[in-house]
């Protein structure tokens, strides 16, 4: 009897080994991509599935049209697991709440890094909620992918060797908006409009405006008109419009998040005011400012009309441009997938921002550490993807899109592209160059190839 | 017989009491996670910052809806003086965060020593409002919104290179607030609790009984605000950076209903109440990410859920988890008392 009891455990193991060998060749076996077995190669990574995170305002005064990213990017996501995954991973994407409270942010990324293990913490939202961990997670070496913030703090390749941005930055923005500004309003009078002051969106904005317009053709009026990002500030713009018009201001250079463009148009036009608005991309989704403006967000209902000549920029398809292939692409996802979701700018940049996260992964190779999906980014160009510019990444340098293009509002309610996209970079001076390469289609699987 | 004599000195028997707890807790660390013994140095660090409103609110019955901004003192006097000097000594910060902050506490406390009520929280209220939208004000100075940014103390050598950052920082909190709460302690059971609570009790009397009331309160109130110094401080620390979103009206809101919750006017209170205050937003968030609502609701469920867990607390609990936990131990007792008197009654009536 003693004899008998582990020979039988021994043959229950063996079956089990046999069992278990036979499932592993059937997956290697079934998947297209080479004859390695998929392993658990690095945290948050398993032979079926790879998890990543991240932290967002879903709720709180930042949660109006960015609490719908996350949601996008867990469509596109949805849609690459539906059609085979990544080398047959299925993603799982775990998104939580922070409210765009930094305190917040520090502990829930702890709970995604040592609880759940992530792989990689992606497309984390906003600047001083994101600054509260980026040295933590370069500490930690996880993966810090495509930071969603135009700050340039995450493009510090020594102390952030992880870290990685992704649309452009606030000053790559100011300086094409400037030179569109020059081209097109040579002999006027401008002004700047921005969040701030003291703050990194505002300020930064304003840099890459002067460095183009000082000692311009056009004339800058000083000084600039701020306003504070406060749910009562959206209310009391009519003073800064109203400086603005008593200084003979012609165009409106702002750098203002979606409620308080709304609140500009709306207050210059009460007082009988029409400058040219010329917007950054951050406040511009004309979706979100249509809804601010009609739904009474201001304390009125205001037509969508005040949009009309108002110009912005993009580095994204539109989400109104249904000739795009790419808008068409993630359109049909996310009603598929996410049909609860508006359709707007907000859910492109999630849908384009996964489309990016997937191309990487594949980069990364079958079974990547965390180390590879860094330097997949840094020796990639990503070309191939839904972006009207190229990204900057190398290892040298971790910003991301390097340009924009602009967009007018109407005649109508519908965007338009205006002349060619422009890349630049963030130095003083760095040149404004048209950009002349070729929209990407996407493939026919809508997922990247290998 | 009474069994265990306890010392008569209240500073001894506290300081029995407190020593081996903070060695329980510090040798607890090894059993837990890095992500749990995080929020071990959150639950202790915002027990400090309960404990101190305790003594405000609780013993001295005087409101404070202002409580996080003064936090945000501690933790901005902290990080001023690491951007200033990045070696900065850790103890230092700690305490001229306590300093600073105290000393704020007592600007307010003699405005507030003139106020009663509606007009107390209505003034403590725009304390906590106002005082964050400073560091945008300041923004050269304090960062602007995207704050100043700390790094984590780093771990004695001695303790090895591997030595997980998390543990460390539980480490320094869980000493912090058992030196915080063995002072206030001894605080609250000697003659300064006394006529704190005399105060609060009736000011008149303690007027008639020869207690400067406006002293007393003003008192008050710079011990409770050294204590947020401290917090907050700690609190620059555990989060990494110091900015003005950090530090909004709903952190005062969360450490009030943090005491309320956990039984007003007691020590033991303010640490309960802190650890469902850390560790519930935890365990509800991402409750309802993988469920297919409408992102509206998704979006607040966890919120609305942390909520609802508030009220039925106060609900079940109307005198705070302390409360019920106090008069449990009080109806353990009687029920051994009284067995105990029965058994001698048996013994001497056989």
């Amino acid at each position: 009897m003693n004899v008998r009891i582990p020979n039988s455990r021994r043959w229950v193991k063996a079956a089990c080994l046999g069992v278990v060998g036979a499932l592993v060749a059937a997956c290697g076996s079934s998947s297209s991509t080479g004859s390695t077995s998929n392993q658990a190669s690095a945290p948050g990574i398993t032979a079926t599935s790879v998890t990543i995170g991240s932290t967002q305002p879903l709720t709180g005064p930042a949660a109006p049209g960015y609490s719908e990213i996350a949601p996008g990017s867990l469509a596109y996501f949805k849609y690459v697991n539906a059609h085979g995954g990544v080398f047959g991973r299925s993603i799982n994407y775990k998104f939580l709440d922070d409210g765009y409270n930094p305190t917040n942010t520090a502990s829930l990324t702890r709970q995604l890094v040592l609880q759940d293990s992530v792989y990689a913490v992606f497309d984390s939202l906003g600047t001083p909620t994101h600054l509260a961990v980026v040295d933590y997670l370069n500490q930690e070496k996880v993966p810090d992918l495509f930071v969603a913030s135009g700050c340039n703090c995450w493009n510090n390749v020594s102390a952030h060797p992880n870290t990685f941005g992704w649309q452009p930055d606030y000053t790559i923005e100011g300086k094409i908006l400037g030179n569109y500004i020059k081209q097109t309003y040579a002999g006027m009078k401008v002004g700047y409009f921005a969040q701030g002051p003291n703050d990194e969106f505002g300020d930064d904005g304003i840099a890459g405006l002067k460095d183009v317009l000082q000692n311009s053709n056009v004339t800058v009026v000083s000084p600039a008109q701020y306003y504070a990002p406060t749910p009562a500030g959206a209310m009391g713009v009519k003073a800064e419009m109203a400086a603005m018009q008593a200084a003979g201001v012609q165009v409106i250079a702002s750098f203002s998040i979606p409620l308080f463009t709304a609140a500009a148009l709306a207050s210059a036009a009460s007082i009988n005011y029409h400058p040219h608005f010329v917007v950054s991309n951050v406040g511009a989704d004309i979706p979100t400012l249509t809804a601010i403006l009609t739904g009474g967000a201001l304390g009125a209902t205001l037509p969508a009309a005040l949009l009309t000549g108002m110009t912005s920029d993009n580095y994204l398809p539109l989400s109104s441009d249904s000739s795009n292939p790419w808008t068409t692409l993630f359109k049909s996802i996310a009603t598929q997938y996410a049909p609860n979701l508006p359709w707007d700018g907000n859910v492109v940049y999630g849908e384009a921002v996964a489309y990016t996260f997937v191309q990487s992964l594949k980069a990364a190779g079958q079974n990547p550490t965390r180390a590879d999906i860094v330097n997949a980014i840094n020796n990639s160009h990503f070309t191939d993807g839904p972006g009207l510019v190229p990204f900057g990444y190398s290892s040298s340098n971790h910003l991301g899109y390097t340009g924009v293009q602009m967009v007018t509002v109407g005649p109508g309610p519908t965007p338009m592209r205006v002349g060619s996209a422009y890349t630049t970079n963030d130095a003083a001076g760095g040149a404004i160059t048209p950009y002349s390469g070729t929209a990407s289609t996407p493939p026919s699987s809508g997922i990247p190839s290998d | 017989m009474s069994g265990v004599r306890l010392p008569r000195s209240t500073v001894l028997r506290h300081a029995l009491f407190f020593l081996p707890l903070a060695v329980g807790l510090i040798a607890m660390t090894y059993l837990f996670s890095a992500f749990y013994n995080y929020n071990i140095a959150g639950i202790a660090i915002f027990a400090i910052a309960a404990a101190g409103l305790t003594v405000l609110t609780g013993v001295n019955g005087q409101l404070s809806l202002g409580h996080g901004a003064l936090m945000a003192v501690g933790a901005y006097t902290t990080s001023l003086l690491l951007k200033a000097q990045p070696q900065f000594p850790f103890l230092l910060t700690l305490l001229a965060a306590i300093v600073s902050t105290g000393l704020a506490g007592g600007i307010i406390g003699v405005a507030a020593a003139r106020l009663r009520g509606p007009y107390l929280a209505g003034a403590t209220l725009a304390l906590a409002v106002g005082l964050p939208q400073l560091a945008i004000h300041f923004g050269r100075v304090l960062g602007g919104n995207q704050g100043l940014i700390v790094a984590p103390p780093a771990a004695p050598a001695a303790l090895g290179g591997n030595f997980p950052p998390e543990q460390w920082l539980a480490w320094i909190a869980i000493v912090s607030a058992m030196v915080t709460l063995f002072l206030l302690a001894n605080l609250v059971r000697g003659a300064t609790g006394r006529t704190l609570r005399a105060v609060h009790d009736n000011e008149t009397a303690a007027r008639l009984a020869g207690i400067d009331v406006a002293r007393v309160q003003v008192l008050a109130f710079v011990i409770s605000a050294a204590c947020a110094g401290l917090a907050g401080s700690l609190f620059a620390y555990w989060v990494g950076i110091t900015a003005p979103t950090g530090f909004g009206l709903q952190l005062s809101l969360q450490l009030l209903s943090a005491i309320v919750i956990g039984g007003l006017g007691s020590l033991w209170g303010a640490v309960w109440g802190s650890i469902i205050l850390v560790l519930l937003p935890v365990w509800t968030s991402g409750l309802a990410s993988n469920l297919n609502l409408s992102s509206d609701i998704t979006n607040n469920l966890p919120l609305a859920m942390y909520g609802a867990i508030l009220v039925v607390a106060m609900l079940v609990f109307p005198r705070g988890i302390q409360g019920t936990v106090a008069s449990l131990v009080g109806a353990g007792r009687r029920l051994l008392l009284k067995r105990r008197l029965d058994q001698r009654t048996s013994e001497v009536h056989p």
